[in-house]
């Protein structure tokens, strides 16, 4: 201990003697690095003061209108969720937000353009304004929606980790899984969300490690492990490209709650609503039996609510800074949430999704619009 | 008689070499001996899934394939052959990215310009020379005037560009951009100015101690924040921006090696004849010092070129983002082997020409006995 008071004593001596006989060239020399800092905040204020105006001198809607075009932050290529196709064309249930905003916009589907982000770089881009909506299976969590800044305007795809097995096991349920062994990504949610499931219900399992979803599926497919995990949606998509896909079946037990949703920057309300609706849109359609191809002869409907959706009844559409026919056009080239899931993800496209969750809710799903009036 | 004389001849030369070379000692002839079986197995292996059992456009019914379900490997569970139709489904994704389909034309106008634009640079004994020197400085806006747009022809915004075309813009224009930025760099850094001296030296040792991916992310993340709502620069010159600077350092370095090769007294020969500052670098420490540097910046050239790959992390659609893509769409997803060969095979090609080019350079330039 006093040897260490020493060295303070013995730097601080030398500290205070370069002081001494260097003050007058110290405060010169400070006040430099104060005017160069003050310079530099200032310059940085200006930065951001100017940013801030430039940003608030119109609605995104109107940045929108004027530009012609939606500006709509993609996935970098997830099946049946945001991809291009072989001509190029993005499609996929998160794509068909876009589009249906589009569709709101602009009374054309097709105006969007997309920038394909990755996960690394997703929230920063929409919160410098490159992109105007966000439409890439993002999960909705407290701290993404309160401190990451964004606003979460729905739920599209209520995913959830599952589990994958061979029907050879002869398992139905997660509940007969005791003792097996587990092909996880290390060092994920998914591995903590397993622990605390299999401990919750008193069960064992044996972690087979595996660093990535390809590497995942070879170990499962070479018998390396019973059972794989991860998202729902990942394991349907996994399981599509497998040689013999209906040898493998999901348990019906959903472990984790991942709601998957669009979302536009914090502060952004009305632009907010207006994505919001796009999609209530498309699931009050289904709800309403609306779909792509019995638009115009909805129009006539004795139903009320559907009238209003349709702009049969006007004053809706002003509401959001719209025309009236936002929904139909919605309806008529993106269709209902019913025909975008079948069209992407259903059981009859590889993925092979049922819509389990994400049935409505008088159909034993969860998925609820708010009422359209 | 003589034709057959000169064929024992060459028959004798190939034995003697092969017994030089293959089999000089029993433990050379073992070792020569294995690696031709697991060549063998190897290239059997990979010959066999490539080409010979492979599907092309058809699968073995004769059928036309349309998605991946059609691949004989997913009909067939003995077959193991590579499936290629997803390689010419997406051919002009791989080529062009997302670029509208009826304006790709103008790439592929590019890209039978590119040739002349370098060739002048490249080899000094081809006629012409001198049209081909003025074609490359007018190429770049040619070049930006036919993928981008302008009067006369319809804006292609860069987030469609992709494939091979966002690879070679960011490959080329990259090491393009960053040769003559180097080239002073590197001059700075020798100089005997301390401002220039220690810019120079804090611009390339802080470059150079960053991962490219971190300068991608910084160009790519941070610069919209510092700038104002209306200047968002567009996201691929961001990136370009990140790599010119990456690869200028990198060279710069490399350049700076053949400089501190030269001789002293060459400067002191030079400056004794009169010669000023630029006309001692320009004449005679120049041309000697990126003779020597030749190997090391072919040798980043290439390390860039496969860099370039990088950019998929910020969501360009370079040939590898490509190529993930068309993975990730339905219709074609697990066939991982045949589109990161493919993709492999593109680098392979230019990273190799790039190597040869450099070879042939080095010996071309060699002036030396030894």
């Amino acid at each position: 201990m006093p040897k260490s008071h020493d060295l303070y004593g013995f730097f601080s001596v030398l500290y205070r003697e370069r002081y001494v006989y260097t003050a007058s060239a110290y405060n010169y020399k400070e006040e430099i690095m104060t005017k160069i800092k003050s310079l530099f905040i200032s310059l940085l204020l200006t930065l951001g003061v100017s940013s801030a105006i430039a940003g608030s001198h119109g609605s995104t809607l109107d940045v929108v209108k004027e530009r012609g075009k939606l500006m709509c932050g993609s996935n970098t290529g997830l099946a049946g969720f945001g991809a291009p196709n072989d001509a190029g064309v993005w499609e996929g249930i998160d794509v068909d937000v876009c589009r249906a905003v589009a569709a709101a916009v602009f009374g054309d589907a097709s105006k969007v353009e997309y920038i394909p982000l990755t996960s690394k770089v997703r929230f920063t881009v929409l919160q410098s304004g490159e992109v105007d909506m966000l439409s890439r299976n993002t999960t909705w969590t407290l701290s993404r929606d309160v401190d990451l800044g964004l606003e979460f305007v729905g739920v599209n795809y209520y995913d959830g980790q599952g589990f994958m097995v061979n029907k050879d096991l002869g398992v139905s349920s997660a509940s007969e899984l005791d003792g097996a062994s587990v092909c996880i990504q290390v060092g994920t949610t998914t591995e903590m969300n397993l622990a605390d499931y299999f401990k919750a219900n008193g069960m064992s399992y044996e972690s087979v490690p595996v660093e990535t979803n390809s590497e995942a599926d070879a170990a499962y497919l070479a018998g390396r492990c019973d059972i794989y995990t991860t998202d729902a949606s990942g394991l349907y998509a996994s399981r599509a490209g497998y040689p013999d896909p209906s040898a493998h079946m999901v348990l019906p037990e959903i472990i984790s709650k991942e709601p998957l949703g669009p979302s536009v920057r914090h502060g952004d309300s009305e632009w907010g609503d207006i994505v919001r609706w796009s999609l209530n849109a498309m699931i009050i359609g289904e709800e309403l039996g609306i779909n792509s191809g019995n638009v115009d002869a909805m129009m006539t409907s004795n139903n009320p609510e559907v009238l209003r959706l349709l702009g049969a009844e006007p004053g809706y559409g002003a509401m959001l800074g719209l025309s009236d026919d936002w929904a139909a056009n919605i309806l008529s080239q993106v269709g209902n949430y019913s025909e975008s899931f079948e069209k992407h993800i259903g059981p009859n496209t590889p993925i092979n999704i049922q819509r389990g969750l994400n049935a409505l809710y008088k159909d034993g799903g969860i998925l609820y619009a708010p009422p359209f009036r | 008689m003589t034709s057959l004389g000169i064929q024992n001849i060459s028959r004798n030369k190939y034995y003697n070499w092969i017994i030089k070379n293959l089999f000089s000692s029993w433990t050379n002839s073992l070792i020569t001996i294995v690696a031709l079986i697991f060549l063998y197995e190897i290239g059997s292996f990979f010959l066999n899934w490539a080409v010979f059992s492979a599907d092309f456009r058809v699968n073995f019914n004769g059928e036309a394939i349309v998605d991946r379900t059609y691949c004989s490997k997913n009909i067939m569970p003995g077959e193991y052959g590579a499936c290629w139709a997803i390689i010419y489904a997406r051919w002009n994704q791989f080529m062009y990215g997302l670029y509208p389909i009826e304006e790709a034309w103008r790439v592929n106008f590019v890209y039978a310009l590119l040739p002349l634009a370098i060739i002048g640079i490249l080899f000094d004994k081809i006629p012409f020379r001198k049209y081909f020197i003025y074609f490359t400085f007018i190429f770049p806006f040619i070049a930006y005037f036919m993928l981008y747009g302008g009067p006369g022809l319809s804006v292609v915004g860069t987030n469609k560009w992709g494939g091979l075309l966002v690879t070679l813009f960011l490959g080329v224009t990259g090491i393009g951009l960053a040769f003559p930025l180097s080239i002073i760099l590197a001059l700075g850094r020798r100089s005997k100015m301390p401002i220039i001296k220690s810019l120079c030296v804090v611009f390339i040792e802080f470059i150079r101690g960053v991962p490219l991916i971190t300068l991608l992310f910084t160009a790519n993340v941070m610069l919209p924040l510092f700038l104002p709502d209306g200047v968002n620069p567009d996201n691929l010159l961001r990136a370009l921006v990140a790599v010119t600077l990456f690869q200028s350092a990198y060279m710069a370095e490399a350049i700076r090696g053949g400089l501190q090769a030269i001789p002293k007294g060459q400067i002191e020969a030079a400056q004794s004849l009169g010669l000023n500052y630029w006309q001692t670098t320009r004449k005679i420490i120049l041309p000697q010092a990126l003779k020597i540097a030749i190997p090391p910046i072919v040798n980043t050239c290439i390390g860039l070129f496969k860099d370039t790959s990088l950019v998929l992390i910020i969501g360009l659609f370079d040939l590898l983002g490509i190529g993930r893509a068309a993975l990730a769409d339905m219709t074609w997803t697990k066939l991982y082997y045949e589109v990161y060969v493919f993709i492999s095979l593109v680098f392979f090609l230019f990273c190799f020409g790039m190597s040869r080019y450099s070879l042939y350079l080095e010996k071309k330039l060699k002036t030396d006995n030894s």
